[in-house]
């Protein structure tokens, strides 16, 4: 996840791979990826036939599974547990290595002993999103009616839909309310979700880099990824696992062009410039002359060894369903009326795709409810990737926070 | 007239913060505008047990005001007072602030919107220091309290103590206490005329409600 940090000369051979015209996919099913499906590395939840969980699409899924990870331990009381809700591409591993991958947790920087989200002192439970793919129900797992994967019969599921099954998850971990919850970019609409929703279970919340509800350009990003996905022949019309194919290529183009939302221009500019790949020229072809071009099919090629092409669709399209105002007549306020949670809203300057506008009108409806909300634009020019990435000045919130929320709540 | 209690606090306070946090009552919900680093904020949380919020102009000062733990928000008093609902808050405070805003009127009118009571402290411009500078020199006075020169200061709306209670009346507010002193904290006594209040008063510190009208 933390992009910026992969070294970029050596992706050429990578890139070769991921060049337009080259199709690399017959042979892999993509096993690895279906183990983790099937058999998580997390711990997991299973909630049987007889007890679905009911979708906003009215309809309901049963049996499901919820795969989690936990760090820290859970007091007695009950009282310090923080719920981690992961973006589009995350997962539950937020905090220990990525088992197909190997690398670190995707928010180590903040998450662990003794950083800002602190494990000695909390319960930190981070769940792996319904319709996700590294555990938990989605449209890669079985359908049992079939025997088969869900694939595109799975069906479209919502913001609120994977917040019910993280409550299911609570639940199942007999905790009455959480002391935190916390996310950014869809993270962060999980917990105004949890917020809005489930009041009374969230004793404090952070929403960073997010919004209250997808805007026409997010869903146009979004559109360009799905249509990528869904033109490459691959994709089988979702249908791939039958035919033991995966839409590399479809999936890789979606991954690069959602990277180039997460940067800023600047963060681009001053990573790589104009620059070359190491001791070449001009090459007068469509090979990956640029380092840009080399980083984006890197990330491209990665990703989709880790990740189902049809959970990209399903949770971006959740995603772009958000809108939290939409139930209260537009008046986003309404959502949060009576609130008693404590919230730190955190935008950064540079993130052009959930700016800081969009945080603003969060803290302007909580406001008008006089809900206890401190708001913070931290400064960086790393882009909406910003969140994932070292920002002093971001830690140095999150902690001053939860110290202070902790001393309300009654622990330590 | 409010009862006020006595508070221990230390001597580094400022001394328009100290009267203010005596004006406040105990476990009440209070809001800042302009709350610069949060000194008010923690002094009412540390002594009143209040439920503090802020909000504040600088991007530094919020996030230094976060980083301790306060709840605050980035936010113009001129812009941003409009979000809150009416009677939200037992106090805003607007300390040493009124002066740099854009609309000083509909500022006031917003606090005393929002708040059931409203607490306004404000370098006093009729003080005889001020007064004597500007017929002496003939130019903008600079002292210990508007220590900028009028260029650079943020100060776009100067008054005096006189003009504040015109303007008190102007939007209908109920005066409820008025304490003129000085940067020493001493305090003028209240038998004083207006008049010398506004001679001898360095800052003052006004706290107005929208009365049963």
């Amino acid at each position: 996840m933390k992009h910026l940090d992969v070294p970029v000369t050596v992706h050429q051979t990578i890139a070769v791979a991921m060049s337009a015209n080259t199709t690399t996919h017959t042979s892999d099913d993509g096993s690895n990826r279906s183990s983790e499906v099937t058999h998580p590395s997390s711990q997991v939840v299973h909630f049987p036939a007889d007890a679905p969980l009911t979708l906003d699409c009215n309809k309901e899924l049963a049996p499901f599974s919820i795969a989690y990870q936990t760090y820290g331990t859970l007091n007695k009381n009950k009282s310090n547990a923080i719920l981690i809700c992961h973006a589009l591409t995350g997962d539950q591993y937020v905090a220990s290595a990525h088992p197909m991958t190997g690398k670190p947790g995707w928010w180590e920087s903040i998450v662990g002993s003794g950083k800002p989200i602190d494990t000695d002192r909390f319960f930190v439970i981070c769940s792996n999103i319904l319709g996700g793919c590294m555990g938990s129900t989605g449209p890669a797992s079985l359908n049992p009616k079939t025997g088969k994967p869900y694939g595109v019969d799975f069906p479209v599921i919502t913001i609120g839909d994977m917040v019910r099954a993280q409550v299911r998850l609570i639940d199942h971990l007999e905790i009455d309310q959480l002391f935190s919850v916390v996310g950014g970019s869809m993270g962060g609409m999980q917990v105004l979700e949890w917020a809005a929703n489930h009041h009374d279970r969230v004793f404090s919340a952070i929403p960073i880099a997010t919004a209250a509800w997808h805007t026409p350009q997010n869903i146009a990003f979004h559109e360009v990824g799905r249509q990528a996905v869904m033109a490459d022949p691959d994709w089988c019309g979702g249908n791939y696992h039958a035919h033991g194919k995966v839409p590399k290529n479809g999936l890789g183009v979606a991954r690069m062009a959602a990277h180039i939302t997460y940067l800023s221009e600047d963060a681009l500019h001053s990573k790589f410039g104009r620059n070359l790949q190491a001791g070449s020229a001009l090459t007068f072809s469509f090979d990956a002359d640029f380092q840009v071009e080399s980083y984006l099919r890197h990330q491209g090629s990665t990703f989709v060894d880790r990740f189902d092409a049809n959970s990209y669709l399903y949770i971006t399209r959740a995603m772009d369903y958000f809108d939290l105002a939409l139930e209260h007549n537009d008046i986003l306020a309404k959502a949060f009326t009576g609130t008693q949670t404590r919230f730190c809203v955190v935008s950064f300057t540079s993130d052009w795709l959930y700016p800081t506008r969009e945080s603003r009108d969060i803290v302007q409806a909580l406001n008008a409810v006089a809900a206890n909300v401190s708001f913070v634009e931290i400064e960086s020019n790393k882009g909406h990737d910003a969140f994932l990435l070292d920002e002093e000045v971001f830690f140095g919130t999150v902690r001053g926070f939860l110290d202070s929320a902790s001393k309300k709540r009654g622990l330590s | 007239m409010s009862k006020t209690t006595p508070i221990h606090i230390s001597q580094d306070a400022r001394a328009d913060h100290v009267l203010i946090a005596e004006m406040v009552s105990r476990g009440a919900r209070v809001l800042d505008v302009g709350c610069g680093d949060g000194a008010l904020l923690q002094l009412l949380s540390e002594n009143k047990d209040v439920d503090a919020r802020g909000m504040e102009l600088s991007r530094e000062r919020v996030n230094a005001c976060v980083t301790q733990g306060l709840s605050v928000i980035q936010g113009d008093a001129d812009l941003d007072l409009d979000d809150y609902p009416d009677q939200a808050f037992d106090y805003v405070i607007l300390s040493l602030t009124i002066q740099a805003t854009r609309h000083p009127k509909t500022v006031l009118e917003n606090l005393l919107r929002i708040g059931r009571r409203a607490i306004v402290s404000f370098p006093n411009f009729g003080h005889w220091r001020v007064r004597t500078q500007l017929m002496l020199t003939g130019r903008m006075p600079v002292t210990e309290n508007l220590p900028e020169a009028w260029y650079t200061s943020p100060n776009a709306h100067l008054c005096t103590i006189k003009d504040f209670v015109d303007l008190v009346d102007l939007v209908d507010a109920k005066l409820e206490r008025a304490v003129a002193f000085n940067s020493s904290g001493y305090r003028l006594p209240i038998h004083r005329s207006l008049s010398l209040q506004n001679l001898l008063g360095e800052k003052a510190v006004f706290m107005m409600n929208r009365g049963s009208s």
